[in-house]
């Protein structure tokens, strides 16, 4: 369960506030999601969530199953459990996807007291899962993220999550850059993944993504707090009206 | 005999009568003594290289030579001089100097394939032959260096290799050269391969430190490669005390439609200058000079580099990458001569450097000089840090932070070993770039405990 109260956020070397004392819940199981006009600080919770430092929290905290996750390096916090799949994934010039795939994999094991993955296991694990996500084997081998078109990036986003079987997910406009058919592909990916103890928070700025991956919750998200829960008409309902009625422009 | 200017510092008067006392017993005959003579006279004109001069800005050898050491001795193979011959278990043809004395026992002078001869280069000088003195002297651009100058007048040793016409040799032939000291010494070596039309052969030299004692280490090597051969070389130098002080010249005088290839590794090896004087003495040829230099502690590596466009259609392509930590200093000057009449040159040079913190210092000074109108040559460099958003997004994957960083340093060194041809070399380039940051990573953890 992901608890966040208060939370408050200005960029560390500027005097700019962005989250503005903002609560969240996500209870186990739950795929929550969190709607709101662009600037509205989406990714900044997102990154905030996941361990970026360039922010600097002034108030609030974040709680992960009762554990504060503040005090943790970003490589902690994803050992337990938070994954955060990028809204621009980066190119890592010269690092092959599967060299990287398999230290992500066994970093993550060892933070967790387990034997480093078999080779073989491995490859049968990557293979299984980039079929899944019409993933081609040529693109495991390219270094990672390099020369990708933005839909590629996305799945391998979706590839790594899977992968890494964390228990909080977070997707920041996974659908962006995607067509349809992608789009169709990285969210049946992602339904295949839900279960009763994984969580998800879907960052959208649109509400196509929600007819893909059906939320059990809505959040608007208005200047850096959420300023309305709902279920998963309340994303019609914005897709209809605009966010104008939360003090934002449409 | 007259001393043109007084030289003033230890160093150059303890040269100056190092010189007079080994000269008569240096190798060579009636055309290598007077070179000797030559270069020697051009040393005492100018003195130990410092840094009022451009090519020797940030390498003040004046400065870092307070002392000249004794010359070097016999080279004798010591148990840590076969345990490191042991260690780095080289199959093939292996030449082997210690303190710069070919050590003919411990080289596998068996595995020599047909179309190609070994000597020590003492031999070699003693042996009257036409053209030597052309062959020593290299590129015209290396003529008024007062480093190789010194190494000039003083050599005592190394391999010369002759590659017949049209020969190509599947495995490299490996100069391995190691300082057995446990007294600090000065050691003047220099080697030539002379590599005929056609002919295709990897030379890998690699320099080491076998005992406990720093050296101050002058060596030089000159390639002549002929019409259409295809010559890589890759140099190691690393495992050296941090008080080591070490300049090697590469001077390369290569024929028309040749490829000729140098990449250098520099890890733990104090303070090294490399300077490579490089000349396209034939048309439709292609020059490919990389490296990789890491740093730490206080090391320094310099990597100042002449290429020579002396005629039309020349390719040349440079690739330095730094990585530097700790209080060191890396260097690139880089000079693209394109000649008057040398159109289509084709010329790209690139210097990256990463710094991994606030001690760390590089300077970058690529420069082109192009006298020709029809020519297409461009350079970069640049200085960063780890890219923090690439660090960000290993770790948000579970990678440590030390972990995270050195992915991103490997890579950064791999695109350069990239180029290397040969794919065993590449892994050892490889193998030596992984030991290093493992080495950082250890020391990391230690400072962070
Ligand atoms: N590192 C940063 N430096 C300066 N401004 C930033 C930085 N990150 C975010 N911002 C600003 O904070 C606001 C919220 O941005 P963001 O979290 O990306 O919003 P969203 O994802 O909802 O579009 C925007 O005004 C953006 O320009
Ligand atoms: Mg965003």
């Amino acid at each position: 369960m992901l608890e966040i109260r208060n939370l408050t956020v200005k960029i560390a070397d500027e005097d700019k506030q962005i989250l503005n004392g903002l609560n969240l819940t996500v209870n186990d199981g739950e795929v929550a999601a969190i709607m709101g006009p662009n600037g509205s600080g989406k990714s900044t919770l997102s990154y905030v969530i996941a361990g970026k430092e360039d922010y600097e929290v002034l108030d609030g905290e974040i709680l992960l199953n009762g554990e504060n996750v503040l005090e943790m390096e970003a490589d902690a916090r994803a050992a337990a459990g938070i994954f955060l799949a990028f809204q621009y994934p980066l190119e890592i010039p010269g690092v092959a996807t599967m060299t990287f795939l398999k230290a992500a994999m066994n970093a993550q094991r060892k933070a967790r007291g387990e034997d480093e993955l078999l080779t073989p296991d491995f490859i049968k694990q990557v293979n299984a899962a980039a079929d899944k996500l019409g993933i081609a084997k040529d693109m495991l081998r390219r270094p990672l993220n390099v020369g990708f078109s933005g839909g590629e990036k996305k799945r391998m986003e979706i590839l790594q999550m899977a992968l890494l079987s964390p228990s909080m997910c977070i997707l920041d406009e996974t659908d962006s850059g995607l067509d349809i058919d992608a789009l169709r592909i990285v969210a049946e990916g992602v339904n295949a993944l839900r279960a009763k103890n994984r969580s998800f928070l879907v960052i959208t700025h649109y509400q196509r993504l929600l007819d893909h991956i059906v939320p059990d919750t809505v959040h608007v998200m208005s200047k850096g707090r959420i300023v309305k829960t709902g279920g998963k008409e309340l994303a019609l309902e914005l897709e209809k009206s605009g966010y104008a009625a939360y003090g934002e422009a449409a | 005999m007259a001393i043109v200017t007084p030289l003033k510092t230890a160093a150059e008067q303890q040269l100056v009568q190092q010189y007079a006392d080994s000269k008569a017993a240096l190798p060579g005959g009636p055309a290598v003594r007077a070179l000797r003579e030559q270069a020697f006279a051009g040393f005492e004109a100018r003195g130990l290289p410092h840094r009022r001069l451009e090519s020797w800005r940030y390498t003040d050898l004046r400065a870092l030579l307070r002392e000249a050491r004794p010359l070097a001795g016999a080279g004798v193979a010591t148990a840590a001089v076969e345990a490191r011959l042991a260690a780095l278990g080289l199959e093939g043809l292996r030449l082997v100097l210690v303190d710069g004395i070919f050590a003919p026992d411990l080289s596998s002078l068996d595995a020599i394939p047909e179309g190609v001869s070994v000597q020590s280069l003492a031999e070699a000088l003693a042996a009257p032959r036409e053209g030597l003195d052309r062959v020593l002297s290299g590129p015209s651009v290396a003529a008024d260096d007062a480093g190789l100058m010194l190494n000039t007048a003083l050599m005592r040793d190394g391999v010369f290799i002759e590659i017949a016409e049209g020969r190509e040799l599947a495995q490299p032939i490996v100069i391995v050269s190691l300082a057995s000291g446990e007294e600090e010494r000065a050691v003047f070596h220099r080697s030539v391969v002379l590599a005929a039309q056609g002919s295709r052969a990897t030379i890998v030299e690699v320099s080491e430190a076998a005992g406990a004692a720093a050296q101050q280490i002058n060596a030089a090597i000159v390639f002549e490669t002929g019409e259409e051969s295809e010559i890589q070389h890759v140099r190691i130098v690393t495992r050296q005390q941090a008080a080591t002080v070490e300049v090697q010249s590469l001077l390369a005088t290569v024929g028309a439609q040749a490829k000729f290839d140098s990449f250098a590794l520099v890890a733990n090896a104090g303070t090294v200058r490399q300077q490579h004087f490089i000349r396209f003495a034939g048309e439709h040829s292609e020059i490919g000079l990389r490296g990789v230099n890491l740093l730490g502690g206080a090391q320094h590596s310099d990597v100042t580099l002449v290429v020579d466009h002396e005629v039309p259609h020349g390719t040349s392509r440079e690739l330095f990458k730094t990585i530097a930590g700790g209080q060191s200093t890396g260097v690139f000057q880089g000079k693209v001569i394109v000649r008057p009449h040398a159109q289509k040159t084709d010329g790209g040079m690139k210097s990256n450097a990463l710094l991994l913190n606030d001690g760390a210092t590089m300077y970058n000074k690529p420069e082109l000089e192009i006298f020709a109108d029809d020519v297409v040559c461009g350079h970069g460099a640049t200085v960063a840090q780890i890219d923090g958003e690439q660090l960000f997004y290993l770790m948000a994957r579970g990678l440590p932070r030390p972990q995270a960083e050195a992915l991103v340093l490997q890579a950064f060194a791999g695109e350069a070993v990239a180029f290397v041809a040969d794919e065993n070399l590449r892994d050892w380039l490889m193998r030596e770039v992984e030991a290093w940051l493992k080495a950082r990573e250890a020391a990391s953890e230690v400072s962070t405990v």
